[in-house]
């Protein structure tokens, strides 16, 4: 059995528990060993985004002596597993001791379908779901980690799931963190252009795999009235 | 202006009042998705794309890396086969060796191709103000010099502009009947247009790459006025940043194919002029005298900051902004400078400094579309996030930021501090929290609840459930979680 430590994600922690629970069953499923390593916080990555690069470093530092061990770490978060594999070793350039610590990590550091798909080597974990589904591709995973195949193989194993094609399916949710907030009124335009495809595809449920974004859509969902709802690739892959 | 400082670019302004503006609204949604879909489909035709996009950002490198000794090279080159090289530190400088030019022929008259070179250092008005009068012959430049607009484009400038827009300025301006089908209005602008080149006394264009094995001009367009302006008038300047400098001639044919497919779509540009030196003595046309003006204008900033170097590949294609959900929202005026888009706000803080465009940077999602267009590999939101750390290092990003970023590195310090923020967080949002939804939250938080929901905390959170799930040895006795 394999170990695998989880990086649940500041935001699935405390807003969304359930994505968090769901990524424990999902791998257990898949026949690993979960362990949370209780340090853990944040990545940074808000910090980082916003340009504050000492106190995304604190809690960088913080995040690389919660995850010490050997162990493959898996998040349900593309944009919080290419924080740690891509710009970590950026935050840390100048300190090659950290540099070489935020490398290792870096190199054992997954999204979820990554891990399952690429590492695993499972696209079928037995999940039965009778429902129309639409997959949104969050940026940072589509285009900074690869991912596209490997959600979109996971779902299309899902019993009784119908996957409808999503238009637009690779231009950004408009959410990009505290860009939501300094640019609302751009990320307001760029949301209601993708709950509009959401909506003229058909599908009874989006599903991502990226917290942040499914906030994003589900909020602009919720305040449009629409009967649609989101739900984490995790959520999918654990209903039996 | 008393303070000596042009004002701060106003991004977040800029765009919402952008958004409000319903014919530009309705002319990007038409201009945008086109000029994506077309860059995409002639990229996809190359079955190479990826080994060619490779190449490019390699030569571009080597060419970077060499810049000193590659401009030397072009400079001797350039005048060996007869033309003269000035050197121009910043946009002033570039301005007067221009006009002094221009003047010493006795100019009255100066036709221009399309140059973003020359918008940036702001020719126009400098030459105007000498007494020669400037006429832009590119179609969109042109209508845009009418209108007394900026191009909001690196190579579509009228892409703001609807049709109905350019017939009524051709009316207005032109004294012609209002022509509804652009091929009319074309033909008017030509008409125009024909006589200037006619009896310009020079002509005034940009560079798309100077090779400086042989000292040659690559100049790329689609309505031949480019090669009109560079052989009809008698003299020729042209005016270019340090970095369209390529080491050989068969870099060349790397770019060439890389910049028409990025920017329009196209699998060749129309016209490709390859100029080495003036005319020579017995042939019959060309301009007696060449001048090129090599540029600096902030890029040797740019050049000696390792993590921002990358910015120099940069050959102009607009394929980032046609790629950019903020610039296909905003237009390219919004971002109040030259450059617009993705490498605009890049460019942009290079060349007018942080300071006045703090702001561009964070003008993105960080998504990376424009990254993946760009066919020089340059990576966009990278730089974006270095330049956003300059910000806030140089104290440009707002008190309330800073603070919040503090209050967030503090929170995330330790579990112990983050359980607690998360039970107090969830006394607090009691106040707010209406049928299991946030729909309002005070300033400034506000702006996310101006377009969409807020989800609560979660009454458990995972770190705690997981805990009860340990103890309990299973997920029934450890209770549901949201």
């Amino acid at each position: 059995m394999s170990e695998v430590d989880l990086f649940v994600t500041c935001l699935a922690d405390q807003l969304y528990p359930g994505i968090g629970a769901a990524t424990a069953r999902v791998l257990e499923g898949a026949g690993c060993a979960v362990a949370f390593p209780a340090g853990q916080t944040c990545c940074g990555q808000v910090a980082f985004n916003g340009g504050y690069r000492d106190e995304a470093r604190a809690m960088a530092r913080r995040f690389l002596d919660a995850f010490e061990g050997n162990s493959p770490v898996v998040a349900p978060s593309g944009s919080c597993a290419e924080m740690v594999r891509r710009w970590y070793p950026v935050l840390f350039r100048d300190d090659p001791l950290l540099l070489a610590r935020a490398r290792s990590l870096a190199a054992r550091t997954f999204e979820l379908s990554e891990f399952l798909v690429r590492v695993l080597r499972k696209t079928d974990l037995g999940a039965v779901f009778d429902c129309t589904a639409t997959y949104h591709s969050s940026c940072r995973g589509l285009r900074g980690l690869g991912l596209l195949e490997e959600p979109l193989e996971l779902l299309r194993s899902v019993r009784g799931l119908r996957l409808v094609e999503l238009r637009g399916y690779d231009e950004c949710c408009g959410f990009g963190g505290l860009f939501s907030v300094k640019f609302s009124a751009l990320s307001g335009a760029m949301l209601a252009s993708k709950l509009d495809a959401i909506e003229s595809s058909g599908a009874e449920i989006v599903v991502g795999t990226d917290a942040s974004c499914l906030m994003h859509i589900a909020g602009g969902l919720a305040r449009r009235g629409s009967k649609v709802r989101t739900m984490h690739l995790a959520e999918v892959l654990s209903r039996e | 202006m008393s303070s000596g400082l042009p004002p701060r670019i106003d991004m977040v302004g800029n765009s919402e009042r952008a958004l409000a503006d319903d014919t530009l609204q309705a002319q990007l949604r038409v201009a945008m998705p086109g000029s994506r879909a077309s860059r995409s489909a002639a990229a996809t035709e190359v079955p190479e794309w990826e080994e060619l996009r490779s190449a490019a950002a390699r030569i571009k490198d080597r060419a970077l890396a060499h810049l000193d000794d590659y401009l030397v090279q072009l400079e001797s080159r350039f005048t060996a086969a007869g033309g003269v090289v000035h050197w121009a530190q910043d946009a002033s400088e570039a301005r007067s060796i221009v006009a002094a030019i221009a003047r010493e022929q006795g100019a009255r008259l100066a036709v221009k191709g399309k140059s973003m070179t020359t918008e940036e250092i702001d020719l126009n008005p400098a030459l105007e103000a000498a007494g020669i009068r400037v006429v832009e012959t590119d179609l969109g430049e042109y209508v845009a010099q009418l209108a007394g607009e900026r191009p909001s484009h690196l190579i579509a400038p009228i892409v703001h502009k609807p049709a109905s827009a350019v017939a009524d300025l051709f009316t207005e301006k032109l004294g012609v009947p209002r022509y509804e089908r652009p091929e009319d209005l074309a033909r008017a602008a030509r008409t125009v247009l024909r006589s200037e080149f006619l009896s310009a006394d020079i002509g005034i264009t940009g560079a798309n790459f100077a090779i400086a094995e042989t000292g040659t001009l690559v100049i790329v367009e689609n309505e031949g006025n480019i090669r009109l302006a560079t052989s009809i008038p008698r003299t020729h300047v042209a005016v270019m940043g340090i970095e369209k400098v390529i080491p050989t001639l068969a870099d060349a044919s790397v770019f060439l194919r890389l910049l028409a497919r990025s920017g329009t779509g196209q699998r060749a540009s129309v016209y490709v002029s390859m100029i080495t030196g003036p005319r020579r003595g017995d042939e019959h046309d060309g301009p007696r005298e060449l001048h090129l003006v090599v540029v600096d204008n902030g890029r040797t900033r740019l050049l000696a900051d390792p993590a921002l170097r990358e910015a120099l590949r940069c050959i102009r294609c607009g394929a980032c902004q046609n790629a950019c959900p903020v610039y296909g929202l905003s237009g390219g005026h919004a971002y109040d400078a030259v450059y617009a888009g993705p490498i605009g706000s890049v460019l942009t803080p290079a060349m007018e400094g942080l300071p006045r465009a703090a702001e561009l940077p964070f003008a993105s999602t960080l998504c990376g579309a424009c990254a993946d267009a760009c066919p020089v590999k340059i990576d966009l939101p990278g730089m974006l996030l270095e330049l956003r750390a300059g910000a806030a290092r140089e104290g440009l990003t707002k008190p309330l930021d800073r603070l919040f970023a503090r209050a967030w590195a503090a929170v995330m310090g330790s579990p112990a501090r983050l359980t607690a923020a998360g039970r107090v967080g969830r006394l607090l949002q009691r106040l707010v929290v209406r049928q299991g939804r946030i729909e309002r939250l005070p300033y400034p938080a506000s702006g996310w609840t101006a377009h969409r929901s807020a989800p609560p905390l979660a009454p458990v959170s995972f770190r705690e459930w997981w805990q009860r799930r340990v103890r309990a040895g299973s997920d029934r006795s450890a209770g549901g979680v949201r």
